[in-house]
């Protein structure tokens, strides 16, 4: 990762961790309504998103494989618009359901 | 960046018999049975010393993999000392425990709290003989240490989306360095590694090895399946992680980018510098419940493996730390360590403000040797020194599991 250490606010929010992906990783808390640069491109960010949540970063169809590190994460269950928050809600494990305190998981 | 100069001169050992280095010199008081933890714990508390630390195993049934563990931590080469508590009646191998202990060199001592004459003379008689080992132990003369006789262990827990792109490579990175020193350090939790297991026989320094490595990783997958739970917790979610084979990515570069030469498990000692796979997935059919109920199972069993000190990195904070061992945590998430810095030794997450890896790698790989010559990690400064020891099954590793040179 590339970055000299002065101003964290100047760096651009959204972090591509390998040229594959199809989602990106949020460098810090960004608010609903933010205007961020995706690929090149000015966007508007529809819903907040935390530090460490993935975005997608184009228009994914369910069944796509999503890729992190340039390797597959899971399988979209549903399909997500660019921009969209990319979690339990959307996308499945390939091996193991993800399970939350209340019970519920990641599966269909 | 070229691998950093060690600072290893400053770096001190006490010998043992076995001709390892230990980076500290550890009372161990182990209760053999449940039944003698209270007893075990107020000899520890009432010592009023730091340096004597609490293990033990709480079941009356006997088990051949926790009498081997008790055997490996119990001659630890950070133990000086141990002292064993029996309740008197259960099922664990005393006897073959203390002559273990004895044939290292090392002072060992049982109390049986049935002829001791209950609570407060076992106690009494245990404080005496804390006492005495400490006094011993205070006469003995380190001995300098270099790099190529450390062992390091890597764990995570409480892991986040932060966890993979910060924490996790910087140790990475401090792991390739004492690689090159020649140290050998253990990464694990084969169960947190499903999904990265072509990956991961790729590196192996042998294709038999590489097979050994994805049938290990496939076993994990069974087991967890079995259990109804992958590893991932509810935080892990909360943090922004989604699936356990992203978890496992972002676990997965705590190894760094070395060749894997071995994979070995609970209780084995890696035979010589490298990088080794630890398997703590039990073999056989599941018995005995979850592999690792939580984060200190698996510090227990990297330290049974030799680990001097545990690098633990986590995004959504954990505190603890562990007995016989220090651990030093890595902090993945910029957030948590504002939150939580009293407990945290490395923010890593000021890579997510535009620190680089290298730099934080770097801090790692500096503290690990100052922590080795005796400054305290955070968790030890603070007394955290949880232990947990649990049943399971384990079969020998096969020669496939360890190429010669």
């Amino acid at each position: 990762m590339s970055g000299n250490g002065s101003g964290s606010d100047q760096l651009p929010p959204l972090l591509l961790l390998h040229p594959d992906d199809n989602i990106l990783v949020a460098r810090r808390d960004i608010a609903a309504g933010e205007r961020v640069e995706l690929d090149g491109e000015s966007f508007l960010i529809p819903a907040a998103v935390e530090l460490g949540h993935k975005l997608a970063r184009r228009a994914l169809t369910a069944e796509t494989r999503v890729l992190k590190y340039g390797a597959p994460i899971g399988s979209m269950k549903t399909a997500a618009a660019r921009g969209e928050h990319v979690h339990l809600h959307n996308l499945r494990s390939d091996y193991i359901p993800s399970t939350t305190r209340d019970g519920g998981t990641d599966a269909h | 960046m070229n691998s950093p100069d060690p600072a290893s001169s400053s770096m001190k050992g006490f010998p043992r018999k076995d001709g390892r280095k230990g980076i500290r010199n550890v009372v161990a008081v182990a209760y053999l049975v449940e039944c003698a933890h209270h007893v075990s714990r107020l000899i520890v508390q009432r010592s009023g010393a730091d340096d004597v630390h609490l293990i033990g195993f709480p079941g009356c049934y006997p088990n051949k993999y926790s009498l081997e563990m008790m055997q490996r931590l119990c001659t630890h080469p950070n133990v000086g000392a141990v002292l064993l508590v029996s309740l008197g009646c259960e099922g664990f191998n005393r006897e073959q425990l203390r002559k273990h202990i004895a044939a290292s060199g090392r002072q060992v001592d049982l109390l049986v709290i049935q002829q001791s004459g209950g609570t407060t003379r076992t106690l009494n008689a245990g404080l005496d003989v804390v006492r005495r080992m400490r006094a011993e132990l205070a006469k003995q003369a380190q001995v300098p240490m270099a790099l190529n006789e450390l062992i390091v262990g890597t764990v995570c827990g409480g892991s986040d989306g932060t966890s993979g792109i910060t924490a996790n490579p910087a140790v990475g990175r401090c792991f390739d360095w004492l690689i090159e020193n020649d140290a050998a350090c253990i990464f694990e939790e084969t169960g947190e590694l499903i999904g990265c297991e072509r990956i991961m026989a790729s590196r192996a320094v042998t294709p038999e090895l590489g097979r050994e490595i994805e049938a290990c990783v496939d076993k994990a997958a069974n087991y967890y399946r079995i259990m109804g739970y992958g590893s991932f917790a509810p935080g892990n979610a909360e943090g922004g992680l989604t699936t356990l084979e992203e978890k496992s990515m972002g676990a997965y570069s705590k190894s760094g980018s070395s060749p894997i030469r071995g994979l070995i498990k609970p209780g084995d000692v890696p035979p010589r510098g490298g990088l080794y796979l630890l398997d703590v997935v039990p073999d056989g059919e599941p018995r005995f419940g979850f592999p690792n109920i939580s984060d200190n199972a698996e510090i227990v069993e990297l330290i049974a493996c030799g680990s001097h000190l545990i690098l633990f990195t986590t995004g959504r904070g954990s505190v603890v730390g562990s007995a016989i061992s220090p651990v030093i945590k890595v902090c993945a998430n910029p957030d948590t360590y504002e939150r939580m810095a009293d407990d945290m030794d490395v923010n890593a997450g000021r890579i997510l403000h535009g620190a680089e890896l290298d730099d934080v790698g770097r801090e790692i790989f500096d503290l690990v040797q100052r922590v080795a010559a005796g400054e305290l990690s955070k968790s030890e400064a603070l007394g955290h020194q949880e232990f947990i020891l649990t049943y399971k099954q384990f079969e020998p590793i096969g020669p496939a599991c360890l190429p010669a040179a």
